[in-house]
């Protein structure tokens, strides 16, 4: 299968098999109106399968959504269909609205207005906790 | 500007300078009796409470200073809708130090970053109660001389207990700290505190149901109660509401130093009769609140003796 390179834009790779539509519908990427390819099952000699992303314009992601759902992920910048930057995305110490608190004894409950921030504090396992009442996200 | 919402916020080191202060209040208490003078404290409780409150109200009124406050959660603002960012605002115009408690977690961490005066966690739901947690270890460090090798026995609702969880975490940065663990199945201490603090200091620590095997190995015992406002079902409150009472027969398992805690109000979980025993320090450590309450305010308004 070939899929034509880009000129300007982002490789989103080393997606975990599986996962590109999850990351397509997270950063809302259907809402754009340059070409976006999603490559499943890509073969891959790390990975064994991976899927990837292919967004045909510069655009600014949220990083923190990417290193949450699929730390590992790497972001290519192009620019002039070169190589200019390699990101890697990590578990964020912070989520904002990223994540949503269930604890009904929570303030965020009734204050509707507050922002839902988790922070991380089990990198190992992957356990963020609400900031107002540390309850662990689900 | 410095505010108090989680005991961890304090270092081992803050946490002796203010045991050390309390005992010189202790000691010398006219040397403190102006020490806010012109000063105002808020108390702000949007949750029914009898002891802590008047604990600041006599905290800051011993130290010179006043205090305004709100008659009930009814009154205020907060039951026209205005927000606990607003309301830390508002208040920061009146007063130079803020009390809060809230049934809701975290509403004192709200106020703290919205208000320009210090705020003092005193009590969020069933999360933290850091003002308690400095009772609790000045009665300790009064009666053992130490915070350090211990072990300490929490007994009752392990899971919804505030003092407990606060206490927990400010005892796990002490050496030679073994807890002993005792609730029904359905209280039992949240995994999370477990985990994070208890295990990732390496400490030593029994879970258990049997109340009466582990009385005798205990330097402290904190009774808790279990607590209705904490229920969402009251047939599950009635049913474990009795389980663990403190009786003269059971207190003759415990050592002869064994100083029984109790952040109060106590139900039925300690028998009356235990009242007149020497190893009873609960009414201690209420009055060892409002000696660490004076020696916070002192702290967090930065005043100088």
């Amino acid at each position: 299968m070939k899929i034509d390179s880009i000129q300007n834009g982002i490789v989103i790779d080393h997606i975990t098999a599986g996962k590109g539509m999850e990351i397509y519908r997270l950063l809302k990427l259907d809402n754009l109106d340059c070409s976006v390819a999603i490559i499943k099952n890509v073969h891959s000699r790390k990975m064994g399968r991976k899927d990837i992303i292919k967004i045909d314009a510069a655009i600014d992601l949220n990083m923190d959504i990417l290193g949450y759902v699929d730390p590992g992920v790497t972001i290519d910048i192009i620019r002039n269909e070169m190589l200019v930057e390699k990101r890697r995305a990590d578990l964020p110490e912070r989520l904002e609205n990223v994540l949503y608190c269930k604890n009904p004894r929570c303030i965020t409950t009734t204050e509707q207005e507050l922002p839902h921030v988790f922070r991380l504090t089990d990198r190992e396992n992957h356990v963020y906790r609400c900031m107002y009442c540390d309850v662990k996200a689900k | 500007m410095r505010s108090l919402i989680d005991i961890a916020e304090l270092s081992i080191e803050e946490i002796d300078e203010l045991l050390q202060r309390a005992d010189d209040i202790i000691a010398n208490p006219k040397k403190y009796a102006h020490a806010c003078d012109g000063k105002k404290l808020a108390t702000l409780f949007f949750e029914p409470s009898t002891r802590t409150r008047l604990s600041f109200e006599a905290a800051m009124y011993e130290l010179g200073g006043n205090v305004i406050s709100m008659a009930s959660a009814g009154s205020s603002s907060a039951s026209k809708g205005e927000s606990v960012a607003d309301t830390a605002k508002t208040v920061s115009c009146y007063a130079d130090v803020i009390a809060m408690r809230h049934p809701k977690e975290g509403a004192p961490y709200v106020a703290s970053i919205n208000a320009r005066v210090p705020v003092i966690n005193a009590g969020d739901g069933g999360h933290n109660h850091p003002t308690q947690t400095l009772a609790d270890l000045l009665t300790i460090y009064r009666e053992k001389g130490r915070l350090d090798n211990l072990t300490v026995g929490f007994c009752g609702d392990l899971k919804f207990g505030r003092t407990v969880h606060s206490l927990i975490t400010a005892l796990s940065r002490y050496s030679g700290i073994k807890f002993v663990l005792i609730s029904p199945d359905e209280l039992k201490l949240p995994s999370y505190i477990k985990k994070d603090i208890i295990q990732k200091n390496n400490l030593e620590y029994v879970q258990t149901t049997d109340f009466e095997s582990v009385l005798p190995e205990l330097d402290i015992l904190y009774m808790t109660r279990v607590q209705r406002e904490r229920f969402f079902n009251e047939e599950d409150y009635l049913r474990l509401k009795d389980s663990y009472i403190l009786t003269p027969d059971k207190m003759k398992l415990a050592k002869e130093d064994c100083s029984v805690l109790h952040p109060l109000p106590r139900v039925n979980e300690i028998s009356v009769a235990i009242d007149n025993d020497p190893r009873a320090c609960y009414f201690k450590q209420v009055f060892n609140g409002k000696i660490m309450r004076m020696s916070l305010i002192l702290k967090l308004l930065e005043v100088e003796i």
